[in-house]
């Protein structure tokens, strides 16, 4: 606000650089100083500061107190045996906490209640400074800095300059090299999964195999594939625990049954049903959570993380939420004995987009 | 460091004088140190510094403890937990999951539950001191925000902040996710979601952070280094730059009688900040020990070990990931193929690009304020909130976009609990986000401004002091009085706004000035930010305010133009009662 650039430039000096904040108008009220100390009670009463020190030390013995029921709760009470008791608090856990709580509490009320009533209170003043260092220090440092640099010779001799700052930028390159065996290559591992031609899709529990009469119209099932329940020629699983969750995350599907005039079936996925039962992936497009949140009623798949939502009669088409992708279809066909399996692996990679996808 | 002692009152606080007859008990140990480390020359000045007093001062330290209190419960924990994927038998005291396979990290957490005596107590503090700690530096935050505790010379002190703020929420979804079970793992789920997107190398990133393809069998021991080891150190080294500057800055103080930008006024570390901060410690840690007593947190037996094949549902990550989820929940999906290659627009913006904008735009504030201002001077006096309307209402819009996005963040809970559909929560919230931290920057900038007004009036006219006059027309007026020396002194210890004007656009030649173009931006800018504002009243108009007061109430005085006039504070009124007359 120009108004209050009142005040002239500096008067018999032209040459003056006028701070722009030192032009403004004057302080409205002087500052009265600081004002006088205000005595406490416990200043001036000796009862009350005496008052004062029993609390102070009262606090410090109840502190000791509860230090040693601490102990006395630690060897009484049992755990792992009932973590419902108290409001499935656990005794232990709960004797444990309080005593330990009000213990520390009351060194710390105690510290605190001492300083406020006892120790002085009277405010002192310490002057500031500014953060920069005196011009006669900076002007050393630079100094310092100068004779350091002519000294090392290092504007005279560029040769020794560049390799040094070439050596510089190159020398993190082994450190950044030493990183790669962090992991492999993604390859496209990602596109592919477990699923085959005439696996069978059963259920993710028991490993039972699913025959379609055994599937009620609004029905869900999470199922996998049956590869993860089959052992080797010497009775060893095919997969161990490790490559079945790193496999499952891409494999775990859900298999549904709705009535087959309900379902509108997009070109090329004519017959990848039995019987109105469809089988999607379960791993959200999103980022990669299961979903499982059915509604019979309107054939809607939802997302729990971020409430992606998928119409499973119209081809996983993504109908609200931020996922962007429908979520792909497994194929179905039945066996010779009855039971569902897939026809083929899943015709896209499933999961969460990522780069190099497509 | 060039402080020295101040003036001649700053020697002692005490109430009798120090003497030099008796060697204290304390010289003897306090010369074998310094004999050895020379320590004198640098305590010297630091045990009577003064550190100034306000409870909002204490924020800060509320984050300091809770970290203390996190390093020790983490040093217990790390005794028992096992940071492994490798697959075994839980064998252990819970019954509903014994025989269960599940990861090493996984059956080690649930031994301390319910293996080791106050080890469940020790995970409970260890969680709960975790969101004091992040809440504290929020708030903490805030306050510094707030009072424009960031201006010169503290500008590096609040990125120092900052990064601490950003290590903590690093730290605290590092924690969350040792455990490896179902809820931890789905966020980690989630997180490799997340890092999937980034364009050309998200696949590349994944696989090296997770040792091959999700989950693998390497990323819990990865991030327990990151927790125990990496980031703590960041975190302590951070802390330590932290309160290094706060001591070499000296804290800010509260403008006020006898408080300026050249003094600080308080009381000295020794003793009345040893005893009232390390009190404070000792508070900070029984009152984590009592909420790890009595209110039960992460209960982690319940979800059950990491499957990526289920969830449950109302998953929710812990609150300070509550923005980004919220940001990720309500982001529409959009997604593009370009050239054969995926860009997932609706996981990369709201998960990478939007948190980490809001946070740089946070950490460079300072500057941009000092570079919309001009102002290089170094601030020492905090402001009050209402006298910087737009920074107050800056924040009020993030806080309100905050508490959106967090509030998106919990739609299915949201859903649930008013029994709302759960689609329109989010598409208010896609419409809200936009609208009303608008809406509250205005009402929040008004509302600052008014309370200024309100300060010039106090200033001009006095405080109300609820007596009704009469004049001898029947004319009712309030009585004025002008409020003590000291708060009018302090409601006037602000600086004058100033707002940023061009010069001239062009040269004595008319040639447009180089940058003239972000000159008139700047002046705008400045503009709009403080043009707006009310300006202390000068001393011309204080004396002519007071002289028209002075005047009046002398016209008003001794006409007892109403009963209950005596008690307008201006008369002796002992013996007086107010009476009705008849």
């Amino acid at each position: 606000m120009s108004d209050q650039r009142t005040t002239p430039a500096v008067p018999g000096n032209d040459d003056a650089v006028i701070d722009p904040h030192s032009s403004v108008p004057a302080e409205p009220i002087d500052n009265p100083g600081l004002p006088a100390h205000q005595p406490r009670p416990t200043d001036i009463d000796p009862k009350a500061a005496k008052r004062a020190e029993r609390q102070v030390a009262s606090l410090f013995l109840l502190s000791i107190v509860f230090a040693f029921l601490f102990v006395v709760a630690y060897f009484v009470f049992e755990i792992g045996e009932d973590p419902d008791l108290f409001g499935g608090l656990g005794a232990s856990n709960l004797f444990l906490g309080l005593t330990m709580g009000l213990s520390m509490l009351a060194i710390g009320i105690g510290a605190v209640q001492w300083a406020r009533k006892l120790m002085s209170d009277v405010e002192i003043v310490e002057q500031r400074h500014p953060a920069a260092s005196s011009p006669d220090d900076r002007a050393e440092v630079l100094a310092a800095l100068q004779q350091g640099l002519d000294d090392s010779g290092i504007a005279r001799r560029p040769l020794i300059r560049n390799t040094l700052l070439g050596a510089l930028a190159v020398f993190p390159i082994p450190m950044v090299v030493l990183l790669r065996d962090l992991g492999p290559l993604p390859g496209d591992t990602l596109a592919r999964t477990v699923w085959a031609e005439g696996m069978r899709v059963v259920n993710d529990i028991s490993g039972t195999p699913i025959r379609p009469e055994q599937v009620q119209i609004g029905q869900l099932i999470n199922a996998e594939p049956a590869v993860f329940f089959e052992t080797d020629a010497d009775g060893e699983p095919i997969y161990t625990d490790h490559e079945i969750l790193i496999e499952k995350t891409k494999a775990a599907v859900i298999v549904v049954r709705m009535e087959p005039q309900d379902i509108t079936p997009a070109a090329g996925r004519e017959n990848w049903g039995v019987e109105g039962i469809l089988c999607y992936s379960k791993i959200c497009t999103h980022v990669g959570c299961p979903i499982s949140l059915w509604e019979r009623q309107t054939h809607h798949l939802l997302c729990p993380c971020h409430q992606s939502t998928f119409d499973l009669a119209d081809n996983g088409r993504v109908i609200f939420g931020p996922a962007a992708r429908a979520v792909p279809q497994l194929p179905l066909a039945v066996d010779s004995e009855g039971y569902l399996i897939a026809t083929q692996d899943f015709d896209e990679p499933v999961g969460p987009s990522y780069w190099e996808r497509g | 460091m060039s402080t020295t002692g101040g003036t001649p009152a700053a020697s002692t606080n005490g109430t009798t004088p120090a003497s030099t007859g008796k060697p204290s008990r304390l010289a003897g140990p306090a010369n074998w140190a310094d004999e050895r480390l020379g320590i004198g020359k640098s305590t010297k000045k630091q045990l009577r510094k003064v550190f100034p007093d306000h409870w909002s001062f204490m924020l800060g330290e509320i984050a300091l403890w809770s970290f203390v209190v996190l390093l020790i419960t983490g040093v217990f924990l790390s005794l028992w937990f096992k940071p492994s994927m490798a697959e075994v038998t839980y064998l252990g005291s819970y019954d509903q999951l014994r025989g269960l396979h599940m990861s090493e990290a996984y059956a080690s957490t649930l031994d301390i539950s319910f293996d080791v005596r106050g080890g469940l107590l020790m995970r409970q503090m260890h969680h709960w001191a975790a969101h004091l700690f992040i809440g504290a530096m929020f708030i903490h935050m805030m306050r510094v925000f707030l009072t424009g505790a960031f201006r010169k010379p503290r500008e590096l002190n609040w990125i120092i902040g900052g990064m601490l703020l950003l290590l903590g929420i690093l730290e605290g979804f590092a924690g969350y996710s040792l455990p490896d079970d179902l809820l931890s793992g789905t966020g980690l789920r989630i997180a490799d979601g997340l890092v999937k997107a980034t364009p050309v190398l998200g696949t590349y990133m994944s696989f090296f952070l997770f040792g091959g393809e999700f989950p693998g069998d390497v990323i819990i021991s990865r991030l327990y280094i990151a927790h125990v080891l990496l980031i703590p150190g960041l975190i302590l080294a951070l802390i330590a730059a932290h309160m290094m500057l706060l001591v070499y800055h000296k804290h800010t103080q509260w403008p006020g009688a006898g408080r300026t930008n050249e003094n600080v006024v308080g009381f000295p570390m020794m003793p009345v900040y040893a005893a009232k901060a390390g009190g404070f410690f000792f508070i900070v840690f029984g009152f984590t020990a009592i909420l790890g007593a009595t209110l039960q947190i992460n209960g982690v037996w319940g979800y059950g070990p990491y499957n990526p094949a289920e969830v449950t549902a109302g998953s929710q990550p812990d609150w300070y990931m509550g923005f980004a989820e919220g940001l990720m929940r309500i982001f529409p999906g959009w997604e593009s193929v370009i050239f054969g290659y995926t860009v997932s627009w609706n996981v990369m913006i709201p998960g990478q690009i939007i948190p980490l904008t809001m946070f740089a735009i946070f950490l460079a504030y300072p500057f941009i304020e000092q570079w919309i201002t001009g102002d290089k001077r170094e601030h020492h006096l905090l402001q009050r909130p209402r006298n910087a309307p737009s920074r107050t209402a800056f924040l009020a819009a993030m806080v309100t976009l905050y508490g959106l996005l967090w509030a998106a963040g919990g739609n299915d809970i949201l859903a649930v609990v008013f029994q709302l559909n759960l689609n329109w929560i989010t598409y208010f919230m896609r419409v809200a986000v936009f609208v009303l931290p608008i809406l509250v920057f205005i009402l929040t900038r008004r509302w600052c401004i008014s309370l200024q007004r309100h300060d010039s009036e106090v200033l001009l006219h006095g405080y109300e002091t609820g007596i009704i006059m009469r004049a001898p027309e029947g004319a009712y007026s309030e009585r004025h009085l002008p409020i003590d020396p000291e708060r009018a002194y302090t409601l006037t210890a602000r600086e004058r706004d100033e707002v940023y004007e061009l010069e001239s656009g062009t040269n004595e030649h008319g040639v447009a000035a180089p940058n003239a173009r972000m000159q008139r931006f700047r002046a705008r800018l400045s503009a709009y930010w403080y043009g707006y504002n009310v300006q202390k009243p000068t001393r011309e108009e204080l004396l002519e305010a007071h002289e028209h007061a002075a005047h009046e109430l002398e016209a008003h005085d001794d006409q007892h133009s109403a009963d209950g006039h005596q008690f307008d504070g201006r008369h002796d009124v002992e013996g007086e009662e107010l009476t009705h007359r008849h």
